[in-house]
């Protein structure tokens, strides 16, 4: 599938940013941090400046941007309209949980009531993201159930490296919060792992034989194209660049999505003072780089079931 | 509503695809092409007609397939347009209800003027029968004529989409393949038609029938060679001048 730039920046930054809301929506239902007023400012400004911006960005791969609000409207049977409902609509706890923690310094009583919804709807708008990706039959790389949980696990990972640095930059980091960084890094680490063992180990989905229906013949092959340049569908489908270089790239992705950041994030745990800002801000930066390197890969790695009409031999 | 509709007529229009008939001409294409650029789904975008990088939409491909190995291999047309599942995906997935499924015939359509471009039914499709509309900033795709179909300024028998009116060698047939007794149903059943990608569970309307086998024993029928009527040089008895000759030269 061809990676549309918009798309990435779009999945990684509102992953991010759900994530980080997802903590901190965590961390005050459960009491677990202080309503302090300037951290939860700036920890709500990061969010929904990621939040924001990645919806943003995510229309501009849109023939209609003016029409986007249209896409609320088929929640019934459309993921990405139940995508775009459940980011509206999580806006409203959102911004009384922000109220409460930011205006009010309090977490208590009804401002709990929106931590909790805050954490539900964070997880429910990941998950509907990742749903539009695990309910396309086409893509054998996305219809299966490591695209959720890489979804989620990724929001999670990317958000508490955001926590890991903002609780450091206010001093209001515990062992908890170290805790959390180190369960998502691992958690990310063995997803991601068992995706890539899936994705080298699946059989082909539809054959070109099936494709054609043109079982009883013998080997399939391509002969003659309709087109003699590349049309739209080969151009949004056929893209091959990744799939030559996957080894080197996933090298790559892993490395800045995880190990380095991970590393860094440990280092903030134990490390001197003035070692842990420093560290804990590269590690956002890797995390993102990193984390939009896999996005890009997600995308390009996938082969489509139409390829096979245009010479694949697998899909 | 992107909702597949339950309470249908039963009527599901849809063309059948005989891929031992069809020679490749792409005229199905091109017919399709001239028509639907004037239709419901007008203009059809030709970017750089006669550049290196032409590129536009078609409703309707022809692909050419070599199927098996040598002696026993041949060459399948392989016409390639929306087949109107009875579930297609691309509906289910429209964010905006842009894209419907009609309860009274099963056409499956794209309302334009709510279309977002968003791409997402065009990744849904297994077939590639959706293709974006760049100018318009819209996705098109095969309406199966429904300005043809129902069209009360057409002749009777051209109320039938492009590509089947075009065909030379009637190698498409368009008709109802919810009727058990309709043609095109009959010609289904006589011929084994099938589905494209049935493990996908789409349910394509449209069908396609397969190639005929190869005849055999084509070795024992083959026509035998025949034994020269004037054997000249052949026979040692021919008397006269050149006969001698030539013996006498070819020793």
């Amino acid at each position: 599938m061809h990676p549309a730039y918009s798309v990435i920046i779009f999945t990684t930054f509102s992953g991010a940013g759900y994530g980080l809301l997802f903590l901190m929506g965590l961390f005050a239902a459960g009491q677990w941090i202080e309503p302090d007023r300037w951290f939860g400012f700036t920890g709500f400004f990061f969010a929904f400046t990621m939040i924001v911006s990645g919806l943003i960005s995510s229309t501009y791969h849109l023939g209609h941007p003016e029409r986007a609000w249209r896409a609320l409207s088929q929640w019934k049977s459309s993921w990405l309209s139940r995508e775009g409902v459940l980011a509206v609509a999580g806006f409203g706890p959102f911004a009384l949980f922000a109220f409460g923690w930011v205006i009010l310094e309090s977490h208590d009583g009804a401002w709990r009531l929106f931590a909790i919804l805050t954490v539900l709807f964070a997880v429910l708008t990941v998950y509907a993201t990742s749903m539009i990706y695990a309910t396309l039959r086409t893509i054998r790389a996305w219809f299966n159930p490591h695209t959720v949980r890489a979804y989620l696990a990724f929001a999670i990972w990317t958000g508490s490296i955001w926590f890991n640095l903002l609780t450091h930059l206010f001093d209001l980091h515990t062992p908890g919060i170290g805790f959390i960084v180190l369960a998502s890094g691992i958690l990310i680490w063995w997803f991601k792992r068992k995706y890539w063992m899936f994705l080298d180990g699946s059989p082909s989905w539809v054959s070109p034989n099936s494709a054609t229906g043109l079982n009883d013949l013998g080997p399939v092959r391509l002969l003659d194209s309709p087109n003699t340049q590349e049309n739209y569908i080969q151009q949004e489908m056929g893209f091959k660049i990744a799939r030559k270089h996957a080894v080197k790239l996933r090298r790559w992705a892993f490395l800045t999505f995880f190990l380095i950041p991970y590393c860094l994030a440990l280092m903030t745990v134990e490390a001197e003072a003035w070692l842990k800002i420093p560290a804990a801000i590269l590690a956002v930066g890797f995390v993102m780089v990193g984390t939009m390197i896999e996005r890009w890969l997600f995308f390009a790695e996938a082969k489509h079931t139409v390829m096979l009409y245009y010479g694949a031999e697998d899909s | 509503m992107t909702q597949i509709p339950q309470n249908t007529t039963g009527k599901k229009l849809g063309l059948v695809i005989d891929l031992d008939i069809c020679v490749g001409c792409h005229a199905c294409a091109v017919n399709c092409k001239e028509w639907n650029t004037g239709g419901h789904s007008a203009p059809l975008p030709d970017n750089n007609p006669f550049g290196d990088n032409a590129e536009g939409v078609w409703f309707n491909r022809v692909h050419t397939f070599e199927c098996g190995n040598g002696a026993d291999s041949r060459t399948v047309h392989f016409p390639r347009s929306c087949l109107h599942c009875e579930q297609p995906a691309c509906v289910e997935v429209c964010p905006t209800g842009a894209s419907y499924k009609r309860a009274e015939d099963g056409i499956v359509l794209v309302n334009e003027d709510i279309c977002i471009g968003c791409k997402l039914c065009s990744w849904a499709c297994p077939y590639g029968a959706r293709e974006y509309d760049g100018d318009a900033g819209v996705m098109k795709k095969c309406t199966l004529c429904i300005d043809r179909i129902y069209n009360e300024n057409l002749s009777e028998e051209e109320r039938e989409p492009a590509c089947v009116a075009t065909c030379p060698a009637n190698a498409r047939h368009f008709g109802d393949l919810g009727d058990p007794s309709s043609e095109v149903s009959r010609m289904v059943e006589e011929r084994g038609g099938y589905d494209l990608m049935p493990e996908l569970q789409y349910q394509p309307v449209n069908k396609y029938l397969p190639p005929r086998p190869k005849s055999t024993g084509y070795e024992e029928e083959r026509p035998q060679r025949l034994t020269p009527i004037n054997p000249t040089s052949e026979n040692e008895d021919a008397g006269g001048l050149f006969p001698w000759l030539d013996r006498v030269l070819s020793r």
